[in-house]
């Protein structure tokens, strides 16, 4: 894992000391160095390269893309549209008759380029209809799995080229968003099952989706219930224990139980001061949402949100939904990481599988 | 809200959007983490014994690295790489600086180059190890590849030598190199244009690539475009300093003057120093998007890989691997026969020389039982003798005994 530059010394370095200096000598004008570094007389220049990355960056754009992975009808397609606040998804909230659910799952993408303040970025959005929707709901993961592994395929491939492009495509998927029904209880097997398979091959962030159909306090339980496991003495169906052995405090506790590790994964903080963002961020998983296409006047002011008799659910009310951190979350502060968790981590031990694999039978 | 649809050329729609997302913080993320990481930076200097290269560098990078001179009898060229870790604001920089010491100064210098060419290539050959490993890690890859060669030309004289032609079309297919005239104080202005102009075209007319500043950004191109009509930089280096006014700065007195290094009518050192740092990521890109790229097509064609099989179609890496395998594999068998072969000769003649030697042994040994059942013969006569001898002496001591017992009784 990248370890912080800087704070230690290869022992095939040599670093200098910084000299005695006579009165007469300028005062330098770098901040203090850690004990390793070399003091400079004077400025240098070295920060231009900050400004060349922004340019190079600027130029390049970027690729990003998420898959959105819950049954039909939690409103994936809605939350998508929120999140990058235009018809991402063509997606109508009463389906047409060609529009039912498949019988399979089938995975549909589509690709825009959108332009913000001259970043470009690629995105790709990735649905999965049928998930979920069937009475059967046995492995209806595979055609996922199968799709997330073909584009490490697909990457791999270009990677090991002799003659190979200056820029690989991207294709691989970054963050797969998996809708939780808000049914109040806890984790369903199909939900444990799939997180468990898929945590291990992509990074995996789980919202409670259509929350706005639990009160706070229901919200809070649902959090909690999913820490401690109902009343009664069941056994858990993933691993042979009563329910409430599972007295643990956090959520994040009882996916660990099951060896789930969901997006921002512990094992890849990087330094005290990521675990400590992060952490903040895992107490509050999974996040509730509210996905709205549709603006409304509130307080004098236009806001998205959600009309209905009691009232307007305003999605980007922190008060009222999660929705803005999950938007924090996914864009505004760890989308390189997540692109860099799949490029280091995930695609890497599909790497590794893959070359370790041998054809002979 | 707003949406409008535009076919783009390369087939993807264009979203217009409504409202404010936030990914505009993309750059910021990816510096945050680069700064995190820190960056590295590898220089090559390349030039003879005594034209500056460490007065340069101190200079160039306004510090006091230690390096001591070398002498100018080595019997081949070296490479002395050193790295220093230089923090400027948030910009942690490893830096590496490999010297090549002994450069020129050889009777023979026809393969001065050969040294600094596998230097460069063992760096490639390196990361393309890490590269190919099944468990990698590039990210924390300490990358030692060569980013920018510093090419020290000598003032003396009035064009390239040689040895400078030889040595730079031998690498500039490998590495970024920027031609520089060392301790540029001995040259006055206006030779120093003429010899440029000479310079620049002999280059030319060498075939030779040397690195030249990007023009296609439209931030960078003038001021790029103005310093490759500088090329190459006339550079003076200083690790003292002298007082001018009030203050210390970098500079070389002489009796008849002082020559300021930060002075730009002075030298090239500044602009150097410019360009360096605001090229940075342009030489680095290119050195791993261009050079490297090219070794390591070179080297997996050598080592048997390809993108296209006989018959005209894809191989996977998955076949190409298999095969080698196999191809190792085989003659790895091939080997271990031929050993065992050369073990069981072995052992044939072995046992055939001792077989011959038996019948030798056997003779000798009974040969020197013989003797011995002689010399024991001989032992037990002369035994028996001894013995007799003792037999009598005893007699004789007790014969002489009764005798003397005989005389005191009778002498009363």
């Amino acid at each position: 894992l990248p370890t912080r530059a800087g704070s230690s010394l290869e022992p095939e370095e040599h670093s200098m000391e910084p000299p005695a200096m006579p009165e007469e000598e300028e005062v330098p004008l770098t901040v203090a160095p850690g004990p390793a570094g070399c003091q400079l007389f004077g400025y240098v220049g070295i920060e231009a390269v900050l400004d060349q990355m922004k340019i190079k960056t600027m130029k390049t754009g970027f690729e990003f893309n998420i898959m959105v992975v819950g049954q039909s009808g939690l409103g994936k397609s809605t939350m998508v549209n929120t999140l990058f606040k235009s018809k991402v998804s063509r997606k109508s909230s009463q389906p047409s008759q060609e529009e039912r659910v498949p019988k399979t799952v089938q995975l549909q993408s589509i690709t825009h380029v959108i332009e913000e303040k001259g970043v470009k970025m690629k995105l790709t959005v990735t649905d999965t209809p049928g998930f979920g929707d069937q009475i059967n709901n046995e492995n209806c993961w595979d055609p996922i799995i199968k799709y997330i592994n073909e584009q490490y395929e697909r990457y791999l491939r270009e990677e090991i080229l002799i003659t190979r492009k200056r820029k690989i495509p991207d294709t691989r998927v970054h963050g797969c968003v998996y809708f939780v029904p808000p049914t109040g209880h806890w984790l369903r097997p199909l939900d444990l099952e799939f997180m468990r398979r898929l945590s291990k091959i992509v990074n995996v962030v789980p919202v409670i989706a259509k929350a706005d159909t639990l009160t706070l306090e229901e919200r809070a339980e649902f959090k909690q219930r999913v820490r401690t496991g109902p009343e009664g003495l069941l056994e858990c169906p993933m691993c042979p224990q009563p329910w409430l052995k599972h007295h643990v405090p956090q959520i994040q506790e009882d996916l660990k139980t099951h060896a789930i590790s969901v997006y921002p994964q512990e094992d890849f903080d990087q330094d005290p001061e990521d675990r400590a963002l992060n952490n903040r961020i895992r107490e509050k998983i999974p996040f509730a949402v509210v996905g709205a296409d549709q603006e409304h006047q509130v307080n004098g002011k236009r806001v998205l949100g959600r009309k209905t008799k009691w009232g307007i659910i305003e999605v980007e009310n922190p008060a009222h939904c999660e929705f803005p951190l999950l938007r924090d979350l996914l864009i505004r502060s760890h989308l390189q990481d997540l692109k860099d968790i799949t490029h280091n981590v995930h695609y890497e031990s599909y790497r590794v599988r893959r070359l370790n694999e041998s054809n002979r039978p | 809200f707003l949406n409008c649809f535009r076919r783009q050329s390369d087939g993807y729609r264009t979203l217009s959007l409504s409202a404010h997302i936030g990914f505009d913080s993309l750059p910021d993320q990816l510096i945050k983490k680069s700064i995190k990481q820190g960056f590295c930076f590898n220089i090559l200097c390349i030039g003879e014994t005594g034209i500056g290269k460490s007065a340069l560098i101190n200079s160039l990078f306004n510090s006091n690295f230690e390096d001591p001179p070398s002498t100018h009898f080595l019997p081949s060229v070296q490479l002395a790489a050193q790295t220093y870790e230089l923090q400027e604001g948030n910009v942690l920089l490893k830096l590496t600086i490999v010297n090549t010491v002994g450069f020129g100064d050889q009777m023979n210098n026809r393969n001065s180059y050969q040294p600094i060419v596998d230097y460069i290539d063992a760096q490639f050959e390196a990361y393309l190890q890490e590269e190919l490993k099944i468990i990698r890690s590039l990210f924390s890859y300490h990358d030692t590849r060569i980013h920018v060669c510093l090419y020290f030309i000598s003032p003396a004289g009035c064009s390239l030598k040689n040895l400078d032609l030889l040595t730079m079309r031998s690498l500039d297919s490998k590495v970024n190199i920027i031609p520089i005239i060392g301790k540029a104080d001995s040259i006055s202005k206006t030779e120093l244009q003429e010899f440029k102009s000479k310079i620049m075209s002999e280059l030319v007319s060498n075939g030779i690539q040397i690195y030249q500043f990007p023009t296609d950004d439209e931030t960078v191109s003038e001021i790029n475009t103005i310093m490759n009509g500088y090329l190459p930089f006339a550079v003076v280096g200083s690790t003292e300093k002298v007082k001018i006014g009030s203050k210390m700065v970098r500079a070389r007195q002489y009796p008849w003057g002082i020559v300021e290094v930060e002075d730009e009518s002075h030298c090239d050192t500044v602009k150097l120093r410019k360009m360096l740092c605001t090229n940075m990521e342009d030489l680095r890109e290119k050195t791993h998007a261009q050079h490297y790229e090219l070794y390591r097509r070179c080297r997996l064609e050598e080592m048997g890989f390809r993108d296209i099989g006989p018959e005209n179609k894809p191989v996977s890496l998955q076949e190409a691997y298999e095969e080698k395998r196999l191809k190792f594999y085989l003659e790895l068998q091939k080997k271990e026969k031929e050993i065992k072969r050369q073990f069981v000769q072995r052992v044939k003649e072995k046992a055939a020389m001792l077989k011959e030697a038996e019948p030798q042994v056997q003779t000798k040994f009974e040969c020197l039982m013989l003797m011995h059942l002689e010399e024991e013969l001989k032992l037990e006569e002369k035994k028996n003798v001894l013995e007799d001898e003792v037999a009598k002496f005893i007699e004789k001591k007790v014969l002489a005994e009764l005798l003397q017992s005989q005389t005191s009784v009778s002498t009363p």
